[in-house]
């Protein structure tokens, strides 16, 4: 095994954390401010992706579609938060899961309706594509390299906008006390909308960087949503710190994991049963990962509440 | 739930008072992931009763969600309260695994438009079902024989890690006669391929023979593509579907896939389906709608020769597979899985739309490795 295989499959490891910390940014944001649990969460990924997909099907533009993505994801957040959400944050969490599930359902299948049941096509922009060498002599796709920039950029700015703003301020006191940030003249219900419009947004923008190299369907969210729960959950709900260095464990250590274990188990086992069992394990690795954290700290990384 | 009842038995009861009617019970995925699969499937079934122009034939249609126990519950309801005759649609193995010996432990006639397990053409065949599709090693081996007619030495494969992946390698390695430069199993459902890709550009490879339905082979080709390593690749033809292959774009252009049809197939039956497929659906049939089509139209032919209460007559007459299928020559083996032809097709640009054309012929007359565990 060679040190540019290693470096290579560490380099895979962080694009898929900081893609993951896009979806769990938003949700644990969600979580900590208004205590909801949104299952709707994976859906505002797909929806980001696929308009990302038509725009981009339309204008050929990569740039507006990434802007389309945003504005329908953070629009339809809003919107799902004025009509439904609302009306749950004084319920308990079943009830919330129960709201928030019937709306995966009805989002997926009004976007089959609208879409029809095929893939979209969604592709990587020309200025973009192809792989680029790095020092040391790595190939490796300049598209991977700019998701990364991307999800730094976006992680540097959440926390300018958490630390260094008067909303950001907001948030925070609206996460420790509710009560008493609305006794203080804030607007909370607006807020509120705002906190999910945001979250909704980085969802979708998820979808649509992702969607790219993946593939554009009904149904995309859901396996990335049980991701990000597993970040939120290790990081500590509703830190944003915690949903960063979170999501760069799980991207790391399933990647790793995955290629390594078969290797590793090669050297005690034959090929055959040690490529297989070393796949069976490494796909439980990120929930092996969450309990020791639990155990070891059952609030998360990162968890102010218990 | 979607129900769709074609084709009234009750106002004809009269005129074919002497054969009894026929109720089939189609139970395929029409929501969820894989829907554009059942859907293709259902199409292809229903245009086949549709040009036969039958009304002795009734189709209960049922959606499964991609769920055993769904597949199940629709599977009893279909058999106890409709009272169906036949089952067929179902897309996925492990739906079928669930679905098929209950079925045809009760005495009812199961055809498959798709998933043929291994367990089910060995061992645990059964004269009352029928794969009208394919056993599902069939176009693994076809990839196989490919790859060593191609001259491949020494050919990376991988699969997702479930019974089905299993099969898809070791239905490859059973024709492939090179070295394998690396085996690896991907977890279900896996969007991202970059660790594989890197692993591949590691290996050493000649070649890259691949197995990942639906959107996963989408992601995988997508990212192939950009990622720099410029091996052939060869797959079964579930990658490279009509559905699918409009998503993969340009990535999948040139790719080599092993299928038992294409559209461009050159016999009279297969003209005439994709052009009323087209007209009637306005897109290009794919292999479940080929397979859905071949399915109805086996059936119908039965149907004209005996009576479905006759379990062995009826059997016989299935057996017969006295139908002008699109696949071309057609007909069962002992296990009542078909020998057929495996091409070797190639993804190609035909204006605006990605599409295969046929350019080789892995395996004539192919049957399958299970014939001899078979008793029956």
């Amino acid at each position: 095994m060679s040190t540019i295989l290693i470096f290579e499959q560490l380099l895979n490891g962080v694009q898929f954390g900081v893609m993951l910390f896009l979806m769990a940014a938003g949700l644990t944001l969600i979580f900590g401010v208004m205590g909801l649990i949104n299952l709707a969460h994976g859906s505002l990924y797909m929806v980001g992706a696929f308009a990302a997909a038509a725009v981009a099907g339309l204008t050929g533009s990569f740039v507006l579609a990434l802007m389309a993505a945003l504005a329908a994801a953070a629009l339809l957040g809003a919107v799902i938060e004025v009509t439904v959400i609302r009306r749950l944050y004084d319920s308990d969490h079943l009830d919330q899961v129960l709201a928030t599930f019937a709306l995966i359902l009805i989002f997926s299948e009004g976007t089959r309706w609208l879409f029809g049941s095929f893939p979209l096509f969604l592709d990587i922009p020309e200025a973009l594509s192809g792989p680029v060498t790095l020092p040391g002599g790595i190939q490796y796709p300049l598209y991977r390299l700019a998701l990364i920039g991307a999800g730094l950029l976006v992680a540097a700015g959440l926390w300018l906008l958490i630390e260094r703003t008067r909303l950001g301020i907001q948030i925070r006191a609206g996460e420790n006390d509710r009560e008493m940030i609305a006794a203080l003249g804030v607007d909370i219900s607006k807020l509120y909308t705002l906190v999910f419009a945001l979250g909704a947004a980085l969802a979708g923008l998820a979808g649509a960087l992702v969607g790219a190299i993946q593939s554009v369907q009904v149904g995309m969210g859901e396996p990335v949503l049980i991701l990000a729960f597993v970040v939120i959950v290790i990081g500590g709900i509703g830190s944003i710190k915690g949903a960063f260095i979170g999501a760069l464990l799980v991207g790391l250590t399933d990647t790793l994991v995955g290629i390594f274990l078969p290797e590793v188990l090669k050297l005690f086992m034959e090929a055959a049963p040690a490529t297989s069992a070393g796949s069976a394990i490494a796909s439980m690795s990120i929930y092996i990962l969450m309990s020791l954290v639990l155990i070891w700290r059952p609030s998360g990384l990162f968890g102010a509440r218990a | 739930m979607k129900k769709l009842v074609l084709a009234s038995a009750a106002a004809t009861l009269a005129a074919t008072a002497a054969m009894a009617d026929i109720k089939v019970g189609m139970i395929t995925t029409l929501s969820g992931g894989g829907a554009s699969l059942g859907i293709d499937t259902r199409d292809g079934f229903m245009l086949a009763i549709e040009e036969a122009g039958r009304d002795d034939v009734e189709v209960v249609i049922e959606d499964d969600q991609r769920k055993p126990d769904i597949a199940v519950q629709l599977a009893d309801k279909m058999i106890q309260s409709e009272k169906v005759d036949v089952l067929t649609g179902i897309v996925w193995s492990n739906l079928a695994m669930a679905v098929v010996p209950a079925t045809t432990a009760q005495g009812l006639f199961y055809l498959s438009t798709n998933a043929a397990p291994a367990q089910l053409a060995g061992k645990g065949c059964n004269p009352n079902y029928f794969a009208v599709s394919y056993q599902n090693d069939n176009l693994h081996e076809g990839a196989g024989a490919y790859a060593t007619k191609a001259g491949f030495k020494n050919t990376f494969i991988l699969a997702p890690n479930y019974p089905a992946g299993h099969d898809s390698l070791n239905g490859f390695k059973r024709y492939y006669k090179g070295d394998l430069a690396g085996e690896v199993y991907t977890k279900l459902g896996q969007t991202d391929y970059a660790a594989e890709i890197a692993q591949i550009r590691a290996s050493g490879a000649d070649s890259v023979f691949f197995f990942l339905p639906g959107g996963m082979g989408i992601s995988f080709l997508k990212q192939y593509a950009d990622s720099g390593v410029d091996l052939p690749v060869v797959g079964p033809a579930f990658s490279f579907d009509q559905g699918i292959l409009q998503a993969v774009g340009e990535a999948a252009l040139g790719v080599k896939n092993a299928s038992t049809w294409s559209k461009d197939l050159d016999n009279a039956a297969n003209t005439a389906f994709v052009t009323a497929f087209e007209q009637k659906y306005d897109r290009l049939p794919s292999i479940y709608a080929a397979q859905g089509y071949d399915t109805a139209n086996l059936l119908l032919s039965a149907i004209d020769k005996a009576d479905i209460n006759d379990d062995a007559a009826f059997a016989a007459a299935l057996k017969a597979a006295d139908f002008a299928s699109v696949r071309g020559d057609f007909s069962f083996a002992a296990n009542n899985h078909p020998i057929q032809n495996v091409y070797v097709r190639e993804v190609i640009k035909e204006g605006d739309i990605f599409t295969n054309k046929i350019v080789d012929t892995a395996l004539e007359d192919h049957s399958n490795a299970y014939v001899d565990a078979c008793k029956m």
